[in-house]
């Protein structure tokens, strides 16, 4: 792979488009989530970028990608917001599960 | 049932980390900001929204009092929008916290009445005397009316907790009553779920009457000072 490696860092093979790129081979780093194999995985998941910084980037991209696909078409329905406030929903379930509890019907708690 | 009660409002911690600041900030994620002149649906709905109520409520002031639009705006969508995701099921409502609404009151009449001690000083101190009452009466009245200014912050935020806790409290105990009952008898199964549909339907609209009575005090204290 050292061949590969050395290959891909000239500014030529830089300048490829991502399909070629991929077939051709790249970096962990540059991987998609989809394109790592599994026994990458816990090396992959290591190389992320975990400071505040990171964690905000990954958050706006979440968020656009949302935004972007459900609400800001043409013809966006109820159901982009709707999604969302299920979401909303389950969260507040989740975090009051343990008052929860104790409502069910059930012989001993 | 008693503890389990009060529970939903207790200030959300999360493995001790207080979320609250999350669920203040939740609705601004619902009011997306506009960028071009012809946008999508959710903004073009809530810019005609917006649009008519800035219209209606605003209308009243004069130059001097427009200047604060942004901020009357702001309030009532802020208000209504937390109300309404306060009757989705499970969710904790931050305007049934008297320290929040007290936070929102008070700096908005003070807001007000030092802009008009500022600007109008004779007419500001009038207001503690109205036009007509007997010279005997006069010190007794300025002392009742310096109360009744002292209070509108304090009804301001006591209003609104009250309505909103109340009405959560009444969904929680009748909604409990109905399930409890329907093992009992059916029928008054029936009776109370229909008046629980009804309450429903009242909540959400105490949910806009609300915002809109918070802004519309704050705006006519504000008409009263500029």
């Amino acid at each position: 792979m050292a061949s590969v490696e050395m290959w891909y860092s000239s500014p030529w093979t830089k300048s490829l488009p991502m399909r070629v790129k991929t077939k051709l081979g790249l970096p962990l780093k540059e991987k998609k989530l989809m394109e790592v194999k599994l026994g990458e995985l816990p090396s992959w998941i290591l190389m992320r970028d975990f400071t505040p910084k990171g964690i905000a980037g990954a958050f706006q991209r979440g968020y656009y990608r949302y935004y972007n696909k459900y609400i800001n078409v043409k013809k966006g329905s109820v159901a982009g917001i709707s999604m969302v406030l299920a979401a909303y929903v389950l969260f507040n379930y989740c975090r009051s599960y343990k008052e929860l509890k104790h409502e069910r019907r059930r012989k001993y708690h | 049932m008693n503890e389990n009660l009060f529970a939903s409002f207790a200030t959300p911690t999360m493995m001790g980390l207080p979320i609250v600041i999350l669920i203040i900030m939740f609705p601004s994620i619902l009011f997306p900001s506009p960028n071009r002149l012809i946008n999508n649906r959710l903004i073009s709905i809530q810019q005609w929204l917006v649009q008519l109520t800035s219209k209606q409520m605003m209308a009243i002031h004069n130059n001097k009092g427009q200047t604060w639009t942004l901020m009357l705006m702001s309030l009532i969508l802020f208000i209504g929008s937390t109300n309404l995701l306060g009757l989705l099921p499970h969710s904790f409502t931050p305007t049934t916290q008297l320290s929040m609404n007290l936070g929102m009151a008070i700096p908005l009449w003070a807001g007000t009445v030092f802009m008009g001690f500022r600007h109008k000083t004779k007419a500001a101190l009038a207001h503690f005397l109205p036009q007509g009452t007997p010279i005997f009466l006069i010190p007794m009245l300025v002392i009742i009316e310096t109360i009744s200014l002292f209070i509108q912050p304090v009804a301001l935020a006591v209003r609104l907790t009250a309505n909103i806790t109340a009405g959560h409290l009444l969904i929680h105990l009748i909604g409990g009553a109905t399930l409890a009952l329907m093992s009992i008898s059916p029928s008054t199964a029936l009776i109370t779920f229909i008046i629980l549909i009804l309450l429903t339907i009242l909540e959400f609209a105490v949910a806009m009457i609300q915002a809109y009575v918070f802004t519309l005090l704050v705006s006519l204290y504000l008409h009263d000072n500029t």
